[in-house]
């Protein structure tokens, strides 16, 4: 009778898993086997192949050796590396916002529905960016010649002496051109598009409350579009980061003023093409492929913290 | 459907870990080349068992003698095969020996890149195979470059590039300037041309390594010296300074058109009288007449000009080899082509087709020094030539990784070329750049 009873419900034996959980379903893995397979081909092996290079050494006298990290000490210290990372940097400080803020006012210029011509507009600023890198480059190159043409036309015509874009101290700036005039349609498209999605709402309230255009600028345009600017900053020090083509096309024209080291990418390149130093340069990749998701992830906080 | 992912992943971590170590082992070089002499014999039997000779070059009169040798031993198969000009063909080698697979038999490379291959083993001493018998043949300047610094010889001798001054007799005789016979007065003749027509240049100049050695060279500069894994660098030497000294004001002066060689730009100014003159190799010739076709008879040759009045000391600008990778097959048959197209019957069919011989025997023969050359105005140019290549300095050395120090020429004496940097301080960056690499890649390197 004193017996204390245990309460009714921890009396019952648990509920026996059912059969079937024993078997694990894998019926999931089979729809993501396919995509799982070209993931690791595509994506991981080559990273895993990369990391693993950079573990070793190959010297024309003396073979391959396992160095462990000694790759990626040497890369910390190596002042090319630094060199043209601070370089991006610079590039990246200057020439991302003025392309934004060219593609951001061209999206808002085409969103205000005062502009004649609207599509034509739009088509002719987006084209640069059908045109491939390559192709625009050499475009531009050629117009930056001082011995050929636009610039030596200019010099001739005019009977001024401009100064050489592709002059040492001119270079960067000349890269930064090419690349605004390329990426400012693309960017002006993300703007574009993510301010057509605005209710139309919005403007109606804000017309009734009496506010002018600025005010509908600042106070609904732009904060609708702070998701888009930080995707479209991201992608811009993505590819400011990755900065290839364009120096390494210029470089056959002016080749004394961009060296084989003038961005992180021409260094790797050059690195495991002229030098033979494919695992050095894989770790010199890998180090900046870090540097770059850290800096895109830190942009990427902070700009959502902002918008929260 | 019923699949078992776990052994998918299995599978594909093995198919991935497959994949790495495919790719990860090669490195060791220590494939063991025999010694052993190779006799005419033994030659002579591959020839006539036959087989496939797979031939790396991109030299075109190869293929006539391809064709020939076919021709003369009906067993063999040449399988002649472009894998690129230069630079692009020594990273396909460079590839193929470090994967130990598709070496080719035969692997054209010229001069200044052998010194990589021969030593890291990558390539046959020939000195069994009988190529010593052929050296009193050659000339002395790619004699010595096929023996890339040691005593063995690692290629034979295709072509030569003695150097010879080209000049545009048409500019000249318009503003009425004598032809350079030395590099001071090549600096006058540059100021007297830039001063009568402010849009033309001596030279063009934008830099270039092979041509800065070259001049070096004949200079009595020795900036490199090899002895095995031991090199020494230094660009301060006495002919060095003799170089910089004329160069520099070349450059301060702006008497050199910023147009680089081989650009649309450099053919048109070569054509119009923009770029008076050319310092480069023998083999230029044949360039003239097919890229400058409109200058037809207003060009010349001369000597190169001399670093001191009355001195004939010359260099030797590009040109390249045959040689046997180690990791190639059919080495017999291998050595028998090379023999061939560069000491036998192969060396007349490629002196028709346009090349400039290594070979004394042909620099001397009458009928190649009394050739008249329709472009420049039927001047006999090979005179010229000949006398250069006999006057090439033969202890010149290139770095035994040539390759690399010429790709940074740019970044480090590029600056002279577009800023305040001096020519000097330009080498003395390009010394300690490729010190430094030399030293990473196992070389015992010395300023």
């Amino acid at each position: 009778m004193t017996t204390l009873q245990p309460p009714a419900a921890a009396t019952r034996p648990p509920t026996p898993p059912p059969a079937k959980r024993d078997r694990r379903s894998w019926t999931g893995w089979g729809f993501i086997g396919p995509f799982a397979v070209v993931f690791a081909f595509v994506f991981l092996a080559p990273i895993a192949y990369s990391i693993y290079l950079s573990l070793f050494r190959t010297q024309l006298i003396g073979g391959t050796t396992f160095v462990g990290l000694d790759n990626y000490q040497q890369a910390l210290q190596d002042h090319q590396f630094w060199d043209s990372l601070a370089r991006v940097s610079l590039f990246l400080l200057v020439q991302v916002p003025i392309m934004l803020g060219i593609a951001l006012l061209v999206a808002l210029a085409l969103d205000s529905g005062r502009l004649y011509g609207k599509d034509f507009f739009r088509i002719s600023i987006f084209l640069p960016y059908a045109v491939p890198a390559v192709v625009a480059t050499l475009m531009w190159g050629f117009m930056y010649g001082t011995r050929f043409g636009l610039v030596s036309d200019i010099n001739d015509a005019f009977g001024v002496s401009l100064p050489n874009p592709l002059g040492p101290d001119l270079i960067l700036a000349s890269i930064g051109n090419i690349v605004t005039w390329e990426f400012v349609g693309y960017n002006m498209l993300i703007f574009y598009s993510t301010l057509r999605v605005i209710p139309h709402s919005l403007y109606e309230a804000a017309q009734i409350d009496g506010a002018g255009q600025i005010r509908v600028i600042t106070a609904i345009k732009l904060p609708a579009i702070r998701g888009a600017l930080v995707i479209a900053t991201i992608f811009s020090i993505i590819g400011t980061f990755q900065l290839f083509n364009e120096p390494s096309i210029l470089q056959k024209l002016a080749p004394n003023s961009i060296t084989t080291d003038y961005t992180p990418n021409y260094y790797t390149y050059s690195l495991s093409f002229s030098g033979q130093q494919n695992n050095y340069s894989a770790t010199v990749a890998i180090v900046m492929g870090v540097i770059t998701m850290v800096i895109a992830y830190v942009v990427q906080l902070r700009g959502m913290r902002k918008g929260a | 459907m019923h699949m078992n992912p776990r052994r998918l992943l299995r599978g594909l971590a093995l198919v991935s870990a497959l994949a790495l170590g495919a790719t990860a082992c090669g490195g060791s070089d220590d494939s063991g080349s025999s010694s052993k002499p190779v006799s005419a014999k033994d030659v002579d039997a591959a020839l006539k068992k036959g087989g496939n000779l797979t031939v790396w070059a991109w030299e075109p009169t190869l293929k006539q003698v391809a064709a020939d040798f076919e021709k003369e031993h009906p067993a063999v198969h040449v399988n002649l095969v472009n894998a690129g000009t230069g630079n692009d063909q020594y990273k396909a080698l460079q590839n193929a020996i470090s994967a130990k697979k598709g070496v080719p038999d035969v692997a054209q490379i010229e001069y200044y890149a052998l010194g990589q291959y021969a030593l890291t083993k990558g390539l046959d001493d020939l000195t069994p195979y009988g190529a010593d018998k052929l050296a009193s043949k050659y000339s002395p300047g790619p004699l010595n470059a096929v023996k890339a610094g040691t005593k063995n010889i690692y290629a034979l001798p295709m072509d030569s590039g003695p150097m010879a001054l080209f000049y545009n007799k048409k500019v000249f005789d318009k503003y009425k300037i004598k032809v350079p016979t030395t590099w001071d007065e090549y600096l006058t003749a540059a100021r007297a041309l830039h001063k009568a027509d402010p849009k033309a240049y001596i030279a063009n100049d934008t830099g270039d390594a092979g041509e800065t050695t070259s001049l070096l060279w004949q200079a009595g500069s020795r900036p490199y010296k090899v002895d095995g894994t031991k090199v020494t660098i230094n660009f301060s030497d006495a002919g060095a300074k003799k170089y910089t000294a004329v160069w520099q004001k070349l450059l301060d002066e702006k008497l050199l058109a910023p147009i680089s060689g081989w650009t649309d730009d450099w053919y048109k100014g070569l054509g119009d009288g923009t770029i008076a003159t050319l310092a480069t190799g023998a083999w230029m010739p044949a360039n003239f007449a097919t890229g400058v076709k409109g200058a037809s008879g207003d060009w010349r040759a001369a000597p190169l000009p001399a670093w001191t009045a009355g001195d004939k000391a010359s260099a030797e600008n590009g040109g390249s080899s045959l040689a046997l990778p180690t990791l190639g097959k059919n080495k017999e048959l291998a050595y028998a082509f090379a023999e061939y197209a560069n000491a036998g019957k192969g060396v007349q069919t490629r002196l028709k087709a346009g090349a400039f011989p290594a070979t004394t025997a042909d620099l001397q023969s009458s009928t190649f020094q009394n050739t008249e050359f329709p472009y420049f105005g039927g001047q006999k140019a090979n005179k010229i030539f000949a006398d250069s290549a006999a006057n090439v300095a033969s202890d010149w050395s290139y770095l035994p990784y040539q390759v690399y120090a010429n790709s940074i020429f740019n970044d480090t004496v590029g600056k002279a070329y577009v800023s305040g940097t001096k020519l000097t301080a330009g080498l003395q960056s390009w010394q300690d750049a490729s010190v430094k690499y030399g030293n990473e890649q196992g070389f015992t390197v010395q300023k």
